[in-house]
């Protein structure tokens, strides 16, 4: 059974790694939860990119957040990335294996999957 | 949708908008009838605004202007012979505003959709409300599920964030083997 002392000891290991995790978040991964995303399936999206994320190591620089209706329902779940420096990349229609190869060839490998993208899906 | 805890998931995202520092979310079944409360501190509604509410084309949002949420569950909840309920208290009227929406499911009715995956709504929720504080508490003939945010925080103190990874997965086995025990 998961004890709450369990819990102290993780309090206990990252107390210094919060220190180095607040500094960081040069990318922002943002995904669409209001009605029209969480019923086209970004609830599995948005988990998948926190669990992959913090899997990849790159919890300290990627920072995965939720925002409310994008304006674009019929191509939900949308994912919108920003990087500083760099074009907001949209990508639309998601679904969790989407994610894991975006955090593997865009946030890891710095590539963007263009076919996941909104300028290049067909609708 | 085709799960319950989508519904929560959506109607909760409410709370959050509304700017609720205590969210609380009730499930409790009994005699196949599932009473689902959400109770939130957040900024509430006018009388109007309630009322307004069940009208697709209600929607505080200004990105879109249709808001499908309440309706959405409304239509569940009547779909299985149950209703929803809202009261809400604005901030203009006084400190203790807030809102509560009270929705009821048959659940042995055919058109009732399974809970699904609950577990990674509050996940869901923690991850992106962080500073909030939810309650959650679902009671079935068998037994309970808890989950106090508060109690956790004080465990983890102020300084590391609920969104953590390792505190989510904490929380989400936590959850899954409190709901494994009422199998």
């Amino acid at each position: 059974m998961k004890s709450l002392e369990e819990l102290m000891k993780i309090r206990e290991q990252m107390k210094d790694k919060v220190a180095i995790r607040n500094g960081s978040g040069d990318i922002r991964v943002v995904v669409g939860m209001a009605t029209c995303g969480i019923s086209a399936g970004a609830r599995p999206v948005l988990n998948t990119f926190v669990e992959e994320v913090t899997n990849a190591g790159l919890a300290d620089k990627v920072t995965v957040t939720q925002t409310g209706c994008i304006g674009i329902c019929q191509y939900e779940p949308v994912v919108e990335i920003f990087e500083d420096g760099k074009e907001k990349v949209t990508y639309v229609k998601m679904d969790a294996d989407k994610a894991k190869r975006i955090v593997k060839e865009h946030l890891e490998g710095g590539k963007p999957v263009e076919e996941y993208t909104i300028g290049n899906t067909n609708l | 949708m085709k799960e319950l805890s989508l519904y929560i998931l959506d109607i909760t995202m409410n709370s959050v908008r509304a700017g609720a520092k205590n969210i609380g979310i009730t499930l409790t079944e009994k005699d196949h009838v599932l009473d689902m409360y959400i109770t939130d501190n957040g900024c509430g509604m006018t009388a109007e605004q309630v009322e307004k509410l069940s009208n697709p084309f209600f929607t505080t949002r200004t990105t879109r202007k249709v808001g499908l949420g309440v309706p959405f569950l409304r239509m569940l909840a009547e779909m299985t012979g149950g209703s929803v309920t809202i009261t809400s208290v604005h901030e203009s009227v006084g400190k203790d505003h807030g809102t509560e929406v009270h929705a009821t499911f048959h659940t042995d009715h055919i058109d009732f959709v399974p809970l699904g995956n609950i577990v990674e709504t509050v996940i869901t929720l923690i991850q992106g409300s962080p500073d909030v504080d939810f309650v959650f508490i679902h009671e079935t003939e068998v037994g309970q599920v808890r989950l106090s945010i508060p109690e956790i925080r004080q465990i983890l103190g102020e300084d590391i964030p609920l969104s953590s990874f390792e505190v989510l997965e904490w929380i989400k086995g936590y959850l899954s083997e409190q709901y494994a025990a009422l199998q």
